[in-house]
């Protein structure tokens, strides 16, 4: 699939574009310091900000996550109470959900679509700065929230009502002003992702010609479009239900709380996959170029994908089967939810197919997303496990569930986005990452992982239930090992952090083409890759595929 | 090369407002999920709620060779001083069968309070086959200070009942009426000649 370019030609691209950029930035006008980030309309460092952004975030979330772990090392309440307990629960899937997983895609999306259709920047790149500072407005009044009297939102990052209505904190408005400021967000960079993909691809490119990232890009941003306005319409309901005394979600005045979950999963269950389909594009970026080989089954890729989303506006009950649905709905929640894992399964197949009988070499992006194939799978398989509606029974609400997406979450999203981070550094800062602490980072992640995650499947059937303080003494062991590893992880991101700084400084020099099997239109720039690229549009070359 | 851009312009401006139309429809589709959900569930009876007006008796065959469980559970809701209670917890009836149980209402406070009970049952698929003649669910309550009524509810069970359901729970829920959105249902509650008031 990956268009291939002859070298003499991108060389040539190359220099022009330096040229242009730096003819183009002679002028004085050119905000420096603080301003130049506030003002700046360059999607290069507009991703940049959305990266740093959300790394940031990773780490206030993963602090909130290490309190929860650091309170179920041992049973018996130690050190938080249970109110702030439930604060740190919901704050950290909030945070990681719509402050570090989101943000780093739009990132990525930010600084590689426009590298990687031949396009100059976004289309609309000062829409592009507005939205992305609305996230930090966001999450500091989201997180102030938590200083706030009454404390923070504290009923669990699906806010179910009443909880989040009747019972709910004081700060509840102030969260759901804050969701509503990031959704705008979330909203405006999907209308622009659309409108950049749709209208400024190279001449020649198709839309079956795109690489596989913009292809889950663009799927994703119509996901975004479909489905954050029915979450600002559900936050808004509870707003009115809090604040002017209707009742969406009260029965006393004729609401039904049980639409207030058909609703949020409306939107909840298309957004899990919003957070798992750019996740797809980067492995199906990187597997080919580390196997030297391109990618198997592109244009069914492209299908399952999109299957894959439309799917997900049918299987939301999902998340219900426990509250009284009728025999029917259960059945057809079932069975749409387990169809699912067919597109899901011709993708891992494709991949693993990319691999057999490639050239494989383990560099740090390519460990990371071998690691997301097989993890993720894992946490499929636990998926079809929580589709069957009999089993769910038992499973609801119970750490199990809590294992199942967190690995699809972290070994799952999380490592497809630090993937995609080694294997674009070189081209955003010209520099190697420094491979031997990356495959540290690598090898201390994956332990840590399923350290932290694989033993809350166990403890998860025998029965402990999630968002509770304290547990039985039989889930003791289960739970000093989940804490051990949660640490460990935690702690190992630094290296992470380390790996990026140091690369930003310096390290060994990387090429245009920075990985000898890279195909893509981003590897026809220069590393790193200058402020302005592609001001006069490149020519496409198909390849066969 | 101009005209190219112009197009791209024109392509961009396109789809913005396509994406911001879809935006709006699916922010108001969000909004109208919820008169819509209601529709749903008042057609296939699948959350349990019931027909709030008056159903008349079928007059059809006792099914004598089947006994069916019914249940009642009541509960109080906060911010209404109330008590509610059931003369007998669980009755086995024929389907076709018509049968009456009364439930007490009794204000705990000396104040006078409007509330209201609201049924659900389960399992929903036994929803549309319960057939309510009367019953104080269909209208609001007053009561005086310390007042307690006790009222009837008349019930048959459809002959057409699933098979497969030897158990019906029916649960009372009493919420409170807020003065403003109360309706005019005094009348009927006062005239039903079966309801028994007594102060406490």
């Amino acid at each position: 699939m990956a268009p291939k370019l002859p070298p003499q030609h991108n060389l040539q691209h190359s220099s022009t574009a330096v040229a242009d950029g730096q003819a183009h930035h002679a002028h004085p006008a050119q905000p420096k310091g603080i301003l130049r980030w506030l003002l700046t309309t360059n999607h290069k460092e507009i991703g940049s900000l959305y990266l740093i952004f959300s790394l940031t975030m990773f780490f206030i979330g993963g602090i909130f996550a290490l309190v929860v772990r650091a309170e179920l090392f041992q049973p018996g309440l130690q050190l938080v109470n249970p109110e702030f307990f439930n604060q740190m629960t919901t704050m950290h899937g909030l945070i990681m959900v719509f402050a570090a997983v989101m943000p780093a895609f739009t990132g990525l999306a930010n600084w590689m679509i426009p590298l990687q259709i031949g396009a100059p920047d976004m289309a609309l790149p000062r829409l592009n700065n507005f939205s992305f500072w609305l996230l930090p407005v966001a999450f500091t009044l989201l997180l102030s929230t938590l200083l706030m009297p009454g404390g923070g939102p504290n009923f669990g990052w699906t806010f179910y009502a009443p909880l989040s209505t009747t019972y709910a904190p004081p700060s509840t408005t102030f969260f759901i002003l804050a969701l509503h400021i990031a959704g705008i967000s979330s909203i405006l960079g999907a209308i622009n992702i659309i409108a950049t993909i749709l209208n400024m691809r190279a001449p020649g490119m198709r839309l079956m010609d795109m690489p596989l990232f913009v292809w889950t890009w663009l799927i994703t941003a119509f996901l975004l479009i479909a489905v954050m306005p029915v979450l600002a319409g559900v936050i808004t309901m509870m707003l009115m239900d809090i604040n002017f005394g209707t009742s969406f979600f009260d029965a006393a005045g004729g609401g039904d709380p049980v639409l207030f979950q058909h609703l949020f999963w409306f939107f909840g269950h298309p957004e899990v996959y919003i957070m798992i389909l750019p996740a797809f594009g980067i492995v199906s970026a990187i597997i080919p170029t580390f196997a030297r080989k391109p990618l198997f089954g592109y244009a069914s890729m492209v299908y399952a994908t999109a299957a894959i989303a439309l799917l997900s506006f049918l299987v939301w009950a999902h998340h219900m089967f426990v509250v009284g649905l009728p025999l029917v709905a259960e059945l057809f929640f079932m069975y749409t939810t387990m169809l699912i894992a067919v597109p899901t399964g011709v993708k891992v197949f494709n991949w693993v197919t990319t691999l057999f009988r490639g050239s494989i070499s383990f560099e740090s992006p390519m460990l990371f997303a071998l690691a997301f194939v097989v993890l993720f799978t894992i946490g499929g398989f636990s998926g079809l496990m929580l589709a069957i509606a009999p089993a769910d029974f038992q499973y609801h609400d119970t750490y199990f569930v809590v294992a199942h997406f967190h690995y699809v979450l972290v070994p799952g999203a999380i490592f497809a986005i630090m993937a995609g981070v080694y294997y674009w550094l070189p081209k955003w800062t010209g520099h190697y990452p420094n491979e031997r602490l990356a495959q540290w980072h690598f090898w201390f992640s994956i332990i840590g992982v399923n350290l932290t995650f694989f033993p809350m499947h166990f403890a998860g059937l025998a029965g402990m239930p999630r968002r509770i303080p304290d547990y039985a003494l039989q889930f003791a062991d289960f739970n000093m090992l989940s804490s051990i590893g949660a640490f460990f992880f935690g702690t190992s991101q630094l290296i992470f952090v380390l790996v990026i700084v140091l690369c930003v400084r310096g390290g060994k020099k990387a090429p245009a083409k920075a990985w000898e099997g890279a195909e893509d239109l981003e590897w026809t720039v220069p590393s790193p890759a200058p402020l302005h690229t592609f001001e006069t549009p490149p020519v496409f070359h198909r390849s066969s595929h | 090369m101009q005209n190219r851009q112009q197009a791209q312009a024109a392509g961009v401006r396109r789809t913005v407002i396509r994406s911001l139309a879809a935006l709006l429809g699916m922010f108001a589709f969000a909004f109208a999920l919820v008169p819509l959900y209601d529709v749903f569930c008042r057609i296939t009876g699948i959350n349990g709620k019931v027909d709030a007006t008056a159903q008349s008796i079928v007059h059809e065959e006792v099914d004598t060779s089947r006994y069916v469980n019914v249940q009642f559970i009541t509960r109080g809701s906060a911010g209404l001083p109330w008590q509610m209670s059931v003369e007998m917890r669980q009755m086995s009836v024929h389907p076709g069968q018509t049968a009456e149980v009364d439930f007490t209402f009794s204000n705990n406070s000396p104040y006078e309070t409007w509330g209201r009970a609201v049924p659900s049952v389960s399992p929903s698929n036994a929803t549309r086959h319960l057939r309510k003649v009367s019953c104080f669910c269909f209208e609001e309550q007053q009561l005086q200070g310390d007042e307690r009524l006790t009222i009837p509810l008349v019930f048959q069970l459809a002959r057409d009942l699933p098979e497969e359901i030897n158990t019906i729970t029916l649960v009372y829920t009493l919420y409170p009426v807020q003065e403003t959105l109360r309706h005019t249902s005094l009348n009927g509650t006062r005239n039903n000649k079966k309801a028994a008031r007594e102060t406490i």
